[in-house]
C-alpha cells in the first residue's frame, strides 16, 4: 500500500483545524513580556493600549472576511458560547414580543441544547423536519412562523453532512415576517462567500478554530442596521460593548483575525483545490457496493464527504482506520453510542446512520494523502464486511428489513 | 522599554508557559479533545493533564475543576448556577464588576433578592456585618471575594464561611487576584465555590476555572456539547488550557519567595510616598497582598497622575482595568467611605516578580517629581 | 476511546471467522442484537455426539469492543460441553476484555449469543 509521508493522516477538520503558521507566528507576539501582553481594558498606559489596537485591527480582519463593520462583532470564546449569546440573547430581550422559536433538528448541540434550556424556561420551540436531501423546505419554514414568533436560527453549513442552507431565502423571509434570524456560521467561515451586506441575517455565530485560528475564540455579528439587541449573557466590566464581559484574550483574538485575513484571501482558491480533492476521494469509492452519501452535493461545503457504509458498523471501522483521523459524525457526541440525530433526520435507517464516517478535508490535506484514504478504507471495509453476518446475509438475498430481530 | 507595574490587571505570560503552549499553537498538537481518534485523545490527555496542574495548585482533586473563558465566566457561572431562581444572594459591596454585575442581572431578571454587606474603612467585611446581613436578608448564597484587586485586602473567608455554613448558606469567593499572591487550600476556605483565572498568574488570557465541592449543584450557563462534565459546553481552549496548568505549576514553586520579592519593593515605595504630603495610603493596616500598593494625593486628580507616569514610561493604573476609563471613582473606595475627591485621585501599583529594585528607584523619583510640579500647578489656580 | 491490548487484538486479528452450514443438525446457530442498535452478533457451534462443543464460529456487526467479545467467546466455547457453555457469564468476558462500562453490553450480547446458540441446538435435538 502506497503509504502517505504523514500518519496518522488527518481528516478531521470539520471537528478542528491546525492553526495555520502566520496564525501561530502571530499569536506568539501577544503573550510575552517584549510583546502586546497587555490588557486592553488598561487605558492609562502603553500596554493597554498596543494590545486594543492589536484587537482592533483583529476585529476588521473578522469583519471584512464577512463584509460587516467592525462594530458589529463581539468577540465570544468560541461559537458555542456565540449560539447561547445569540439565542438567550434574543429570548430574553424580546420576550414581552413572544417567546416562539424556530429551529432545525440537524442544528449542533450548542443550539438545540440552548433551546431545550429556553424550553425549561418557557419558552416554546418548533423543531422543523428537513428534506432527505438535508435542506429545509422553505414552505414548511414559512408555515411555521407565528404571531408569536421573535426567532429563527438554522446554520449556515452543517457540521456533519456539509450541506449548505439557502440563508438568503430564510433571510428574506425572515425579514419579511419581522422575525429575528440568527445563522451559525462555524462551520462556512472561509469556506463558503458570507455577504452580510447583501444577506438579511441578524445574528451570524463564528468559531476560529475551524477556520486555521485558535480554540477558545468565536464572534458573534449583532447586525446595527437594523439594529438587533441582545441581553448580554456574561456580566461585569461592560467589555465588548456591554453584550459579553470578560478581559479579552488579546492572543486568541489576534490569532482569530489572521486566520480570517488569511480565509478571506486563500477562500477562492482554496475551495477549488478542496473540491478536486473531495472528487478524487468520491471516485476512489465509486465502485463500492453499498455506499450511500449523506446530504445532497449539491449545495455542499467543497470539503466534506460523509458516506455510510452499509452493513459496517462506524465506530469499528474508525478503529480500523486507526491511520486516518476522521468521526462518524459531530465531535461533541462521538463518545455517546447513539447514532447521528442529524443523519436519521435526513431519514437514514439506524443501520446507515450507524455505518457512517464523515471525511473533512482540509488546507494541509494532500493528494497523496487522499490516495492512501482510499486505499486503506476499501481494504478495512472488505475485511469488515467479511466479519459482518449482515453482509452475509444481503449476500445470500435475505431482506434485511423483513427480519425479525431480538430484541435486545 | 517602560516599567510595567499593573500586574493585577494582566500578566505576561512566563516564558516556560509560552514553551508549553507552542505545540498546541502551532505544532501537531491540535486534535479536538471530544474526538475519538488519536490526536483528539491526545489533547483529552493534555487537558486532564493541566487539570490536574490547577487543582494541586487549590488541593482538590481534578474533577472539581470546570475550566472556562476567564474569572468573569467563572463568577458569572457561580451566581448564576448555584442561585435558585429567588432564593436570595448576598455579595460584598468592594466585589469585582463581574460578581457585582451578574448579581445584579440576576436580580433584575430572575427577582433574586439581592444584599450587600458592606466593608470597614479598611476595606475588611467584619464578622459581625457578615453575621447581621446574612440575619436580616433571606439568602441561599454568599459571594465574598478572597483578595481584592484595587487595595488588595485579603478578607477572612475561612471564619466567614463558617458563619454562612452555621446558617445554611453556600458561599463562593472570587479568587482570581489572591490565587498565585498566598497560599490557597479550597477544603480550608470552606467555601463552595471558587472563581480563578490564568492570566494574572503568568498564564493566557481567556481561560480560567471555576472549583467547585463534590456534589455541589451547579447548573450550566452555556448548553451545547456536555462538555466539562456537562457544566460548561463549547471546544475547550486547549493552548490555553495547557499554559493555565504550566502557569498553575509554576506559580506555586516560589510563592514565598515572590510574596517576599514584591513585599520589599512594595514597602519600599510606601515608605517614601508616605513622606510626601497629602498621601493616603489605602488599607495599610490589615492584611493585604504583598505586590499590591493603592494610594492616593489630595488634590491631584488619578488620571493627571498616571497620564505623567506613562509619558515617563511607567504603567501603572487608576484601580481596575475592566473600570478604567469610565471616568467613575472607584465603588471598592466608596464602599470603604472615602470621599469621591480623594477616590478620585487613586493610583493603582501592582508588582510582579520581574520587577526590580530599579525600577522601584524609577518610580519613586518620578513620582516625587510629577506629584511636585502637578501641586505647583494645582496651587497656581487657586 | 482506549481499548485494552486485548481487545485490541481480538479485534486485528478475530478468531474463528465465519459460518457453518445453519441447517445441520449438528450445527446451532445464535443471532442476537439488531442493525438498529448498532450491534448483531452471529455465533455458531458444531457440537458432538457427546455434546461436547467441536467447533465455533461467529461473525459480528458492532464496535471494536463487539468484534473482540465474540472472537474470544468462540476460544473459550471449543472443548466445553453445553451445560458448560451456557454457565459462561459476561461479566468474565468484560473483565478479560478490560472493557470500560459503557462496552459492558457487548459482553451481555456475547453471552446471550451462546446461550441462544445453545437453544438452538438443543432445539434441533429436540425435533
Amino acid at each position: 500500500m502506497s503509504k502517505s509521508e504523514r500518519v496518522p493522516v488527518y481528516l478531521d477538520y470539520a471537528a478542528t483545524t491546525p492553526a495555520d503558521p502566520r496564525v501561530a507566528e502571530k499569536m506568539m507576539t501577544c503573550l510575552t513580556m517584549d510583546g502586546d501582553f497587555g490588557n486592553p481594558a488598561s487605558r492609562s498606559h502603553v500596554f493597554g493600549w498596543k494590545a486594543d489596537d492589536a484587537v482592533k485591527e483583529a476585529r476588521g480582519h473578522v469583519a471584512a472576511l464577512i463584509n460587516a463593520d467592525p462594530r458589529e462583532i463581539v468577540f465570544t470564546s468560541g461559537a458555542t458560547e456565540s449560539d447561547n449569546l445569540a439565542i438567550k440573547g434574543v429570548a430574553h430581550f424580546y420576550k414581552k414580543k413572544g417567546k416562539h422559536i424556530i429551529t432545525c433538528k440537524t442544528e449542533h448541540k450548542a443550539v438545540l441544547d440552548t433551546c431545550r434550556q429556553l424550553e425549561r424556561e418557557g419558552y416554546e420551540v418548533t423543531y422543523l423536519e428537513v428534506e432527505n436531501s438535508g435542506f429545509i423546505d422553505m414552505k414548511v419554514l414559512e408555515d411555521a412562523i407565528r404571531k408569536e414568533t421573535i426567532l429563527i436560527s438554522i446554520m449556515h453549513v452543517n457540521n456533519e453532512t456539509g450541506v449548505v442552507q439557502d440563508i438568503a431565502a430564510i433571510g428574506e423571509l425572515a425579514r419579511s415576517k419581522g422575525v429575528i434570524f440568527h445563522c451559525d456560521a462555524a462551520q462556512s467561515a472561509g469556506k463558503v462567500e458570507i455577504d452580510l451586506e447583501k444577506l438579511k441575517i441578524d445574528l451570524m455565530s463564528f468559531s476560529a478554530h475551524k477556520t486555521y485560528g485558535p480554540k477558545g475564540v468565536g464572534a458573534l455579528y449583532v447586525r446595527r442596521k437594523p439594529r438587533i439587541r441582545i441581553e448580554a449573557q456574561m456580566h461585569g466590566g461592560g467589555h465588548e460593548r456591554g453584550m459579553r464581559s470578560g478581559t479579552l484574550a488579546v492572543h486568541q483574538i489576534v490569532g482569530m483575525g489572521e486566520a480570517f485575513r488569511v480565509a478571506k484571501e486563500e477562500l477562492v482558491a482554496e475551495s477549488t483545490r478542496l473540491l478536486a480533492l473531495r472528487e478524487r476521494l468520491l471516485n476512489g469509492f465509486n465502485d463500492m457496493e453499498e455506499i450511500y452519501i449523506n446530504g445532497d452535493l449539491s449545495h455542499h461545503v467543497p470539503g466534506l464527504l460523509n458516506i455510510s457504509f452499509n452493513f459496517v458498523e462506524g465506530e469499528s471501522l474508525i478503529m480500523a482506520l486507526k491511520d486516518i483521523a476522521v468521526s462518524s459524525g459531530s465531535a461533541c457526541t462521538s463518545a455517546s453510542l447513539e447514532p447521528s440525530y442529524v443523519l436519521r433526520a435526513l431519514g437514514r435507517e439506524d443501520e446507515l446512520a450507524h455505518s457512517s464516517i464523515r471525511f473533512s478535508l482540509g488546507r494541509f490535506t494532500t493528494e497523496a494523502d487522499v490516495d492512501y484514504t482510499i486505499e486503506l478504507v476499501r481494504q478495512k471495509v472488505e475485511k469488515l464486511r467479511e466479519l459482518s453476518p449482515l453482509w452475509e446475509m444481503y449476500k445470500d438475498g435475505v431482506d434485511l428489513s423483513k427480519v425479525q430481530w431480538a430484541a435486545h | 522599554m517602560s516599567i510595567y507595574l499593573d500586574h493585577n490587571a494582566t500578566t505576561p505570560i512566563d516564558e516556560r508557559v509560552f514553551e508549553a503552549m507552542l505545540p498546541y499553537l502551532k505544532g501537531s498538537c491540535y486534535g479536538n479533545p471530544s474526538s475519538q481518534h488519536r490526536q483528539g485523545r491526545e489533547s483529552q490527555q493534555a487537558l486532564e493533564h493541566a487539570r490536574a496542574q490547577v487543582a494541586m495548585l487549590v488541593g482538590v482533586r481534578p474533577r472539581q475543576v470546570i475550566f472556562t473563558s476567564g474569572g468573569t465566566e467563572a463568577n458569572n457561572l457561580a451566581l448564576k448556577g448555584m442561585v435558585a431562581a429567588g432564593s436570595g444572594l448576598v455579595v460584598a459591596a468592594t466585589e469585582h464588576s463581574s460578581v457585582l454585575e451578574a448579581a445584579s442581572a440576576l436580580q433584575q431578571c430572575t427577582d433574586c433578592p439581592l444584599a450587600f454587606v458592606g466593608v470597614d474603612e479598611d476595606g475588611v467585611v467584619s464578622t459581625a456585618e457578615f453575621e447581621r446581613v446574612l440575619a436580616e436578608h433571606k439568602t441561599a448564597l454568599v459571594s465574598v471575594m478572597l483578595a481584592n484587586n484595587e487595595t488588595g485586602v485579603v478578607q477572612d473567608v475561612e471564619q466567614l464561611s463558617e458563619i454562612a455554613r452555621r446558617r445554611g448558606v453556600i458561599m463562593h469567593t472570587d479568587a482570581v487576584q489572591a490565587l498565585g499572591k498566598m497560599d490557597i487550600d479550597f477544603d480550608g476556605l470552606g467555601v463552595s465555590a471558587m472563581s480563578l483565572s490564568a492570566h494574572k498568574i503568568g498564564g493566557p488570557k481567556g481561560v480560567g476555572a471555576l472549583v467547585v465541592e463534590k456534589g455541589l449543584m451547579l447548573q450550566p450557563m452555556i448548553h451545547g456539547g456536555g462538555h466539562e462534565a456537562g457544566l460548561r459546553a463549547g471546544t475547550e481552549n486547549l493552548a490555553g488550557i495547557v499554559g493555565f496548568g504550566e502557569a498553575a505549576a509554576l506559580i506555586q514553586l516560589g510563592l514565598e519567595a515572590r510574596t517576599e520579592h514584591c513585599e520589599r519593593l512594595r514597602d519600599r515605595t510606601e515608605q517614601v510616598l508616605q513622606k510626601i504630603a497629602g498621601v493616603v495610603v489605602f488599607a495599610q493596616q490589615v492584611k493585604r497582598l504583598s505586590n499590591t500598593l493603592f494610594f492616593a494625593v489630595e488634590g491631584i486628580e488619578g488620571s493627571t497622575l498616571l497620564m505623567s507616569l506613562d509619558r515617563d514610561g511607567i504603567a501603572v493604573s487608576s484601580g481596575s482595568a475592566c473600570a478604567s476609563g469610565s471616568g467613575e471613582p472607584s465603588h471598592v473606595l466608596k464602599a470603604m467611605g472615602v470621599d469621591d475627591s480623594l477616590a478620585h485621585g487613586a493610583v493603582r501599583v501592582s508588582f510582579g516578580s520581574s520587577n526590580t529594585m530599579k525600577d522601584v528607584e524609577q518610580l519613586i523619583s518620578t513620582l516625587q517629581e510629577q506629584v511636585e510640579s502637578l501641586l505647583k500647578l494645582n496651587s497656581g489656580w487657586t | 476511546m482506549a481499548y485494552s491490548d486485548k481487545v485490541m487484538d481480538h479485534y486485528e486479528n478475530p478468531r474463528n471467522v465465519g459460518s457453518f452450514d445453519k441447517d445441520d443438525n449438528a450445527v446451532g446457530t445464535g443471532m442476537v442484537g439488531a442493525p438498529a442498535c448498532g450491534d448483531v452478533m452471529k455465533l455458531q457451534i458444531k457440537v458432538s455426539d457427546e455434546g461436547v462443543i467441536e467447533d465455533a464460529k461467529f461473525k459480528t456487526y458492532g464496535c471494536g469492543s463487539a468484534i473482540a467479545s465474540s472472537s474470544l467467546l468462540t476460544e473459550w466455547v471449543k472443548g466445553k460441553t453445553l451445560a458448560q457453555a451456557s454457565e459462561i457469564k459476561n461479566t468474565e468476558i468484560a473483565e478479560e476484555l478490560a472493557l470500560p462500562p459503557v462496552k459492558v453490553h457487548c459482553s451481555v450480547l456475547a453471552e446471550d449469543a451462546i446461550k441462544a446458540a445453545v437453544e438452538d441446538y438443543n432445539s434441533k435435538k429436540s425435533s
